[in-house]
């Protein structure tokens, strides 16, 4: 009787005002059986934080094409460590260009989507990422 | 019992894991919701329901922060409340997965720790709430929220669970979702305490709300939970006339009268003595619901393997009645 489903935090921070790919990933997790909360757009890291805190998400992913990754990553990654969240793993997909991809994956970042992602992989990712949190907190 | 005590001094870390425990109904989650028990009790529990695409959340979102900003009463002192907010949106049917969308419409309540926002999905209920919505309610009510927002699945006729768990259960209709027929049928609308037509601003608002002014003057107004009149040794009151206010939640038209509405009515509670029957009935429900629950899994924990499996064969080969085939697995007859 009792479900334990994954709950996934699915948030598109900074000022581009497009969520179609965030509503795709967002369909697809859904479909593979996990609850997505989704921020809707323009939010920045601390609503991020915040609504993960609240949430008790498992996972956050990020939908970046402003270019700004640098920028809104680090300080979410910041303020989740300071509420103690620090376990929960980010990921990130949209336009991020290849130069970024090692800093990122440095800071701690478990996934980076391009365009063209099938979305089979991002489901598996997630899955993945969570799970290689749960095991690393016992 | 950490968790319990870190709860109850305001940590909201402590507080949303928590929620998570009690929405797995895993068996520490159950404990700390017990142990947290006594202290619940003090928070005005409002249930938010109506049809899908009406503007619960819009409606959600201003209301919570009137009351932030304001409290109940334009004419008390004005009085900051402490608001928790459980969202419930329907899981798919097919995944099991849900997408949960109701903070989209939040925005406005951000970085105010005098908030809180649960999304959660109904994981197959169907009444409008997930089965673990009640007991996260108490969760927030020991945790200190004055009041308690509890937004349903878009919710059509039949979804009226709210009512046994909310003290006041705001119905919200918008233009254009139906004749007056529709608000005729039974239902929702029954359990309205206070009607809401948002949208207001659209065309055939007034409509709305005269069909549904009209349906209110049908209805007998008799209470769903009847004090018993010997039980209270206060003055009569007079049976509660649930109002039908026009809001455009995206503007925050409306919300101060709602909000006083709210606060009227819960006066209209106290003074009639129908806080004390509704908690009451709604206490009943529960622990009858949980009876059943345990006493059908203590059941068949029982039986031998396979028992309930064959009976349900006999049935599905129409050999055998449902009733029949209970009864036969009750009195451990030889099949």
């Amino acid at each position: 009787m009792t479900e334990k489903r994954l709950r996934i935090l699915i948030a598109k921070p900074g000022l581009d005002g497009h969520d179609r790919g965030a509503k795709v990933i967002a369909r697809a997790l859904r479909d593979a059986g996990m609850e997505v909360i989704y921020t809707g757009l323009r939010q920045t890291p601390e609503m991020i934080a915040e609504a993960a805190l609240q949430e008790d998400v498992n996972a956050v992913g990020l939908s970046i094409l402003s270019g700004a990754h640098m920028a809104l990553v680090p300080r979410l990654l910041e303020l989740l460590e300071m509420q103690g969240q620090a376990n929960v793993p980010v990921l990130i997909g949209g336009i991020i260009p290849d130069e970024d991809v090692p800093q990122l994956k440095k800071l701690g970042i478990k996934g980076i989507f391009g365009p063209g992602t099938s979305t089979d992989r991002v489901v598996e990712s997630v899955r993945q990422a969570v799970q290689a949190a749960g095991a690393a907190q016992d | 019992m950490k968790s319990v005590e870190r709860v109850l001094k305001g940590d909201r870390l402590a507080l949303a894991r928590l929620l998570t425990q009690i929405e797995n109904e895993d068996a520490s989650g159950l404990e700390a919701l017990s142990a947290l028990y006594p202290h619940t009790g003090h928070a005005h529990r409002i249930g938010i329901t109506g049809a899908p695409g009406t503007g619960k959340s819009s409606l959600v979102n201003r209301l919570a922060l009137h009351l932030r900003q304001n409290g109940w009463s334009e004419q008390a002192e004005p009085e900051a409340e402490t608001v928790a907010i459980v969202a419930v949106d329907p899981s798919s049917p097919f995944s099991g997965g849900a997408f949960l969308g109701d903070r989209i419409r939040m925005r406005d309540l951000y970085g105010d720790p005098g908030i809180f926002i649960r999304s959660m999905a109904s994981r197959g209920a169907l009444g409008g709430l997930a089965r673990a919505t009640v007991d996260m309610v108490e969760v927030l009510d020991a945790a200190g929220f004055a009041a308690i927002l509890i937004e349903t699945v878009g919710a059509g006729q039949a979804e009226v669970d709210i009512a046994r768990m909310a003290h006041t259960v705001v119905v919200v209709d918008a233009p254009g979702l139906g004749d007056d027929v529709q608000a005729i049928k039974a239902g929702i609308l029954e359990i309205a305490d206070i009607l809401v037509v948002n949208k207001a601003d659209l065309p055939g608002a007034e409509n709305t709300l005269r069909a549904l002014q009209l349906v209110l003057e049908l209805a007998n107004t008799a209470q769903r939970t009847k004090p018993d009149a010997a039980a209270r040794d206060v003055a009569p009151q007079p049976a509660w006339v649930p109002p039908v206010l026009p809001t455009v939640a995206i503007q925050g038209d409306g919300i101060v009268e709602l909000a006083q509405a709210i606060h009227d009515h819960r006066e209209h509670l106290d003074l009639s003595g129908e806080y004390a029957a509704r908690e009451r009935a709604r206490v009943r429900t529960e622990m009858e619901e949980l009876l059943r629950q345990q006493l059908l899994e203590g059941f068949l924990m029982h039986q031998p393997e396979g028992a309930f499996e064959a009976a349900l064969e006999l049935v599905l080969t129409k050999k055998k009645a449902p009733r029949q085939a209970v009864r036969e697995m009750i009195e451990g007859k030889k099949r």
